[in-house]
């Protein structure tokens, strides 16, 4: 456990020293992560997805300012017009590429290492007020380890009129960034945020990235996530959300980069709550991407909706984890999961675990999986028309895709999540100028 | 135009065309009429290209080339077109997309630039109304949820854009009603010219009655078994194929 033991080391450097009870849930973290260590192929959620090339290799966790101008580009190419953003390169906040000016004033919007010095007691009500659900080592590494972040907290009714951008830029091999994002909402306040994960080519590093989502009664989140790291890569990032009496998630996830990399999206459902969940995600090449997902129902009446769908080329394997939870007194719930799965090449995988555990009587649940080809008709036709197989391959990956990326309400980052996509594609003869 | 000499073609182990010569000048309309199972609706996917199909015997030239040895794109490139019986669906990919992409893949393979966006959409747009089709068709996924005479439409439409000399019609008129079979048809006619030379393939006459051949062939048991003017048709509707296909295994 190298990372265990480094933590003595970088543990001063990290935001809230003057915090006792951070430094106590540092510490309880880091003890935890050290007899934990990071999730093992034999625990049942992570069969799949084999971590242990992060356990092995030595990322970094010196906290090393960075210089955020090699960023620069990167930057400017995703960094989303008509939103406050904030941006962070290799774990590390860049006030000088953020965007934050005209914010209302009594919300919060700023860097979490910032509003440890401002406002410790509102993060302090909001910090493991969800992850602590989650139990395995990655977010007790994150909750040791975290650097920075975003915090986002609306207050009753207020409504924010732009979206949030939070803008990760990997640049350095073996780099180290672990980020704690806390988004709050309160009764009846609305806001759109998007995470936006990109690397540098030569960026093997690892993002280890957790959010946690905090919906008040009546609160409504949009929130949108694109991982595109570098194909060297490993990302793990956690998306843990709660939604109180009538709040309304909708999360939109697309996944197309890093080598290894795990997203996982698990909300509770309180009374009347209404969940969205909307996901892309292509395994080309070499990768494997692994999406988990979880939907519980607590409350009576909460309405989920999930529709995921796969691709994997090449060599590469993707991984579906789609569960959803019925307490007891969740009667009435009404929930459906689908996810439609394709498969480009013989050396691509998918595995797709639809799950379903329900303890209610009265309630309507549904889930349907398939992995399928395409179709030889549809190729046909479009060669009938003149396009040649490859070309009619790729247009009918795309199409199965775009689908999902047609969801995606804000334009800027509907189309960042169609170039993802398009730049992955096997072949890339497909043009970008979809009418 | 085309010329099939003596064409065997079966699928799997079942031979379905057994020498089937058709000579299509241009210019002109050829009907293939013939009860279910007769093999029509092979030789139309022959003629395209599909896959599926093992062509065992005899040979088709087309403008001068062998059809056979080219792939389903190819045929098109060169000016053949399949209205398909049975429109595929895909979701994802706008009408207008798949107009664009094939009409350029045609353009790029005479030696045109690339189509001008600029005169795209209005020749488009003035071809969808006169199929009266709506304009916001064009920007739906290819044939997704359309009824079936919509779909029938969207295949003349893109016939009329991608303007094949040799069109294949493949029973283009089944699950029309009057109305929209009226409007099919005069999406052909308006197609019609000296250079362009038709092959519709059909179950009933009705067709005919809009689009005039100039040559009906009946096909029974994988062969053409009687081939003559557009009166022919109007005897197979009044007398049925029994009369015909006895004739053929007779």
């Amino acid at each position: 456990m190298h990372y265990a033991e480094h933590y003595q080391t970088v543990s001063t450097g990290l935001p809230g020293q003057s915090l006792p009870w951070l430094q106590a849930l540092r510490t309880a973290a880091n003890i935890d992560f050290s007899t934990r260590g990071f999730p093992s192929p034999r625990e049942e959620e992570w069969r799949y997805t084999n971590v242990t090339p992060i356990e092995k290799k030595r990322f970094i966790p010196e906290i090393k300012v960075s210089d955020p101008s090699a960023a620069a580009e990167v930057i400017q190419q995703y960094r989303l017009a008509d939103t406050w953003s904030l941006v962070f390169v290799d774990g590390v906040y860049s006030a000088e590429h953020s965007r934050l000016t005209g914010l209302p004033e009594n919300g919060h919007v700023l860097p979490v290492a910032e509003a440890l010095e401002r406002c410790p007691e509102k993060v302090q009500s909001i910090l493991q007020q969800v992850a602590s659900r989650e139990t395995h080592g990655f977010v007790a590494f994150n909750t040791a380890y975290f650097r920075d972040g975003a915090f986002i907290a609306i207050p009753d009714k207020q409504v924010l009129e732009k979206p949030v951008q939070i803008l990760h830029v990997s640049t350095q091999p073996q780099g180290l960034a672990v980020l704690r994002h806390l988004i709050s909402l309160g009764t009846h306040a609305q806001a759109t945020v998007i995470e936006t994960y990109v690397g540098k080519h030569e960026a093997a590093c690892l993002t280890a990235a957790v959010t946690e989502v905090y919906l008040e009664t009546n609160a409504h989140l949009d929130h949108y996530k694109l991982q595109s790291e570098s194909e060297r890569s490993y990302h793990f990032g956690g998306i843990y959300a709660q939604q109180k009496t009538s709040a309304r998630l909708r999360q939109h996830n697309a996944a197309f980069g890093g080598l290894i990399a795990r997203t996982e999206i698990h909300s509770h459902l309180g009374q009347a709550a209404e969940c969205d969940l909307d996901g892309l995600f292509l395994a080309s090449d070499r990768r494997h991407i692994d999406t988990h997902t979880i939907l519980h129902h607590h409350g009576a009446h909460a309405i989920s909706r999930e529709i995921y769908r796969g691709i994997a080329s090449e060599r590469g394997r993707g991984v579906f984890s789609g569960r959803i939870v019925v307490d007891p007194q969740a009667q009435k719930t009404d929930a459906e999961m689908n996810n439609r799965n394709l498969l480009l090449s013989d050396d691509a995988e998918i595995d797709s675990k639809p799950q379903l555990e329900i303890h209610a009587d009265d309630v309507k649940c549904a889930h349907g999986v398939t992995v399928g080809q395409l179709s030889a008709e549809s190729i046909f036709y479009l060669q009938s028309r003149g396009i040649d197989e490859a070309s009619a391959r790729n247009m009918l990956t795309f199409a199965f895709a775009n689908e999902m990326v047609e969801k995606v309400r804000h334009d800027g980052h509907r189309q960042q999540v169609r170039d993802a996509l398009l730049a992955n594609l096997p072949q890339t003869d497909v043009r970008g100028d979809w009418l | 135009m085309l010329s099939i000499k003596n064409l065997q073609a079966r699928v799997e182990d079942k031979a379905i065309l057994k020498g089937i010569s058709l000579e299509v000048k241009p210019g002109e309309v050829h009907a293939i009429m013939g009860p279910n199972g007769s093999g029509k609706s092979t030789l139309s996917h022959v003629l395209a290209g599909r896959s599926g199909y093992e062509v065992t015997g005899g040979s088709v030239i087309y403008q001068g080339k062998d059809l056979l040895d080219m792939k389903p794109e190819e045929r098109a490139r060169e000016g053949v077109f399949l209205a398909f019986q049975y429109p595929v669906e895909i979701p994802g990919v706008s009408n207008i997309y798949l107009l664009k992409a094939a009409l350029n893949a045609i353009r790029k393979h005479r030696g045109d630039s690339e189509v001008d966006a600029m005169d795209f959409l209005p020749m488009v747009k003035a071809r969808i109304k006169s199929l009266n089709l709506d304009e916001q068709f064009l920007y739906r996924g290819v044939n997704e949820g359309f009824s079936g005479g919509e779909k029938k439409r969207n295949e003349i439409l893109q016939m009329a854009i991608l303007e094949p000399s040799l069109c294949i019609l493949d029973e283009t008129d089944s699950g029309l009603d009057i109305d929209a079979l009226k409007i099919v048809a005069d999406g052909v006619n308006a197609l019609r010219s000296p250079d362009r030379s038709f092959i519709m393939v059909t179950h009933y006459q009705r067709l005919l009655d809009y689009i005039k051949p100039d040559v009906v062939h009946v096909l029974a048991h994988g062969r053409i078994v009687k081939s003559g003017g557009p009166e022919l048709a109007h005897e197979l509707e009044e007398r049925g194929y029994g009369w015909i296909e006895q004739g053929a295994t007779a």
